[in-house]
């Protein structure tokens, strides 16, 4: 008995120590990854609005025209990580680049550290070779920085990074009507909604019926499914017809279909259903929304460690 | 009837115990040591080229050189399988001789800085940068792959996967260690008074 107790108890310290490893505790002491908010993130207060600014509309204008996401960010210091390290969790946690295409390039300056490092996504990495990225490092920012002119040199940077990847033949960007990414992105809900709707509201209707009885369950499913419509499209009046209808339809199969049998079999079909259901909620566009107007990762970036370094 | 039952017991109970876990985080593990052997190889590749542009410089310090060579075709001849993840000593000897390959690399960069024609040399320097970034795509290679096997090293040994791994005799895989642990973990002696 005791060595199987003891057994237990390394399983349980192991358990903790993973836990514990892996909880937050542990990230202390490396620099923070930083929330990606922007095309461009500054927290060292070098450049001024306007140097955003431009620098982040020649960022946007290579998304809108490549679909490629560039993003820049400068920190004061990467210690106790070198810059490569630091730079490729960055690029990791943030996953810039298209969803499935993967075409991100992720520029850390440390501004202290006087240290640069161009990082470039898997997919990238043909249109921006190591030598490349070098290259730009060497002949847009060195110099520049070297002068303190940090503006110049990101400008300079980002036209040659530009010009690289407008080398490259990558997929098309989606074409969006400019100035409605809220719209488009309700139209994608649209469709999720639809599908789910199409699944849930039999297999739910039935099993509601089943515990509540017929009214009080088709009463419950039709607030359910408007309750759910309305917080996907935010519509009070799409979320009222989708609970009316959703309540008829209840009542409706659930007249049709008193018997034992059949409520049985219904049982039998509800959990593969709403287990790939949960697969399949969990994979829609929530958080493919493109955001409030600002710049939000594609998610598709896989950084394995191309780029270069520099220092100046 | 009671045969289908327990068929689907038997999925049901595999499914639970861990086994599909296994199958996948197995052939993550496969995939993610296929990526290290690559960069390895790409490492492997460039050092040809790299000991070329090296030769070209006059009386460059001869033992360096031959050390590069020696180490890459020892590296080079160590048989790699997929046994091999399963094998802790051929784990062992492989990561030796690609550690051998890193010193005998990083002392040849650090000669270098001796001869100013050769650090001029725009060949040699872009093979630095080539260098490099193998470098660090190693290490990246090396890190996912030190996290996929921790990741399935936790399942083996956690209840109730443990007995599913029992049963099928899965192992926990071998995982990169550093070589000079001991050396790394001492604290470097400063002594300034006596430095001549």
């Amino acid at each position: 008995m005791l060595p199987a107790r003891t057994g237990w108890a390394r399983i349980a310290i192991f358990l903790i120590a993973i836990s514990g490893w892996l909880s937050p505790g542990w990230a202390q002491e490396l620099q923070p990854v930083p929330p990606l908010a922007a095309r461009v993130t500054d927290l060292t207060a070098t450049l001024d609005a306007i140097q955003i600014k431009g620098l982040d509309d020649k960022l946007a204008a290579l998304e809108q025209s490549k679909g490629s996401q560039v993003a820049f960010l400068m920190v004061a210091t990467t210690l106790p990580e070198d810059i490569t390290s630091y730079a490729n969790r960055v690029a990791n946690a943030w996953k810039i680049g298209r969803k499935g295409v993967g075409d991100g390039v992720l520029l850390v300056v440390a501004k202290d550290d006087r240290k640069v490092r161009i990082e470039v996504a898997k997919t990238l990495e043909g249109a921006i070779p190591d030598l490349a990225a070098r290259q730009i490092i060497d002949e847009a920012i060195t110099p520049n920085f070297r002068a303190g002119n940090y503006a110049a040199g990101l400008q300079a940077a980002a036209d040659q990074i530009t010009a690289r990847i407008n080398g490259e033949a990558l997929p098309e960007p989606a074409r969006r009507p400019s100035g409605n990414s809220a719209g488009s992105g309700a139209g994608f809900n649209w469709f999720d909604l639809a599908i789910f709707l199409f699944f849930a509201v039999p297999i739910a209707g039935a099993a509601l019926r089943g515990i509540l009885g017929r009214k009080l369950g088709a009463l419950v499913t039709g607030g359910g499914v408007g309750a759910i419509a309305m917080f996907v499209t935010s519509s009070l009046v799409i979320g009222g017809i989708a609970a009316v209808v959703a309540l008829l339809f209840a009542l409706l199969s659930g007249g049709l279909g008193g018997l034992g049998s059949r409520r049985g079999s219904g049982g039998w079909g509800a959990g593969p259903f709403i287990g790939g259901m949960g697969g399949m909620g969990s994979g829609g566009g929530w958080s493919g929304g493109g955001g409030g107007g600002g710049f939000s990762s594609g998610g598709g970036g896989d950084f394995g460690g191309g780029g270069a370094s520099g220092d100046w | 009837m009671t045969r289908w039952l327990l068929i689907l017991f038997t999925a049901f109970g595999l499914s639970g115990c861990g086994y599909n876990d296994f199958q996948r985080l197995d052939e993550q593990t496969k995939s993610a040591w296929s990526e290290v052997l690559n960069q390895y190889q790409r490492r492997a590749d460039l050092v040809p080229n790299i000991v070329a542009t090296v030769k070209g410089e006059a009386n460059f310090e001869q033992e360096t050189l031959t050390k590069v060579v020696e180490a890459r075709a020892k590296a080079t001849s160590v048989q790699v399988t997929p046994e091999t993840l399963n094998n802790p000593a051929a784990f062992q000897k492989f990561q030796q001789a690609q550690g051998e390959l890193s010193g005998a690399l990083s002392r040849l960069l650090v000669v270098s800085e001796r001869y100013p024609d050769l650090k001029a040399n725009q060949g040699f320097r872009d093979l630095r940068v080539q260098l490099e970034g193998t470098e660090n795509r190693i290490t990246v290679a090396r890190n996912r792959y030190i996290q996929t096997v921790q990741e399935y090293n936790v399942l083996t040994r956690s209840f109730p996967n443990n007995l599913t791994a029992m049963v099928f005799n899965y192992e926990p895989k071998a995982t990169f260690a550093v070589a000079n642990e001991a050396q790394i973990s001492a604290p470097p002696q400063v002594d300034f008074g006596k430095a001549k």
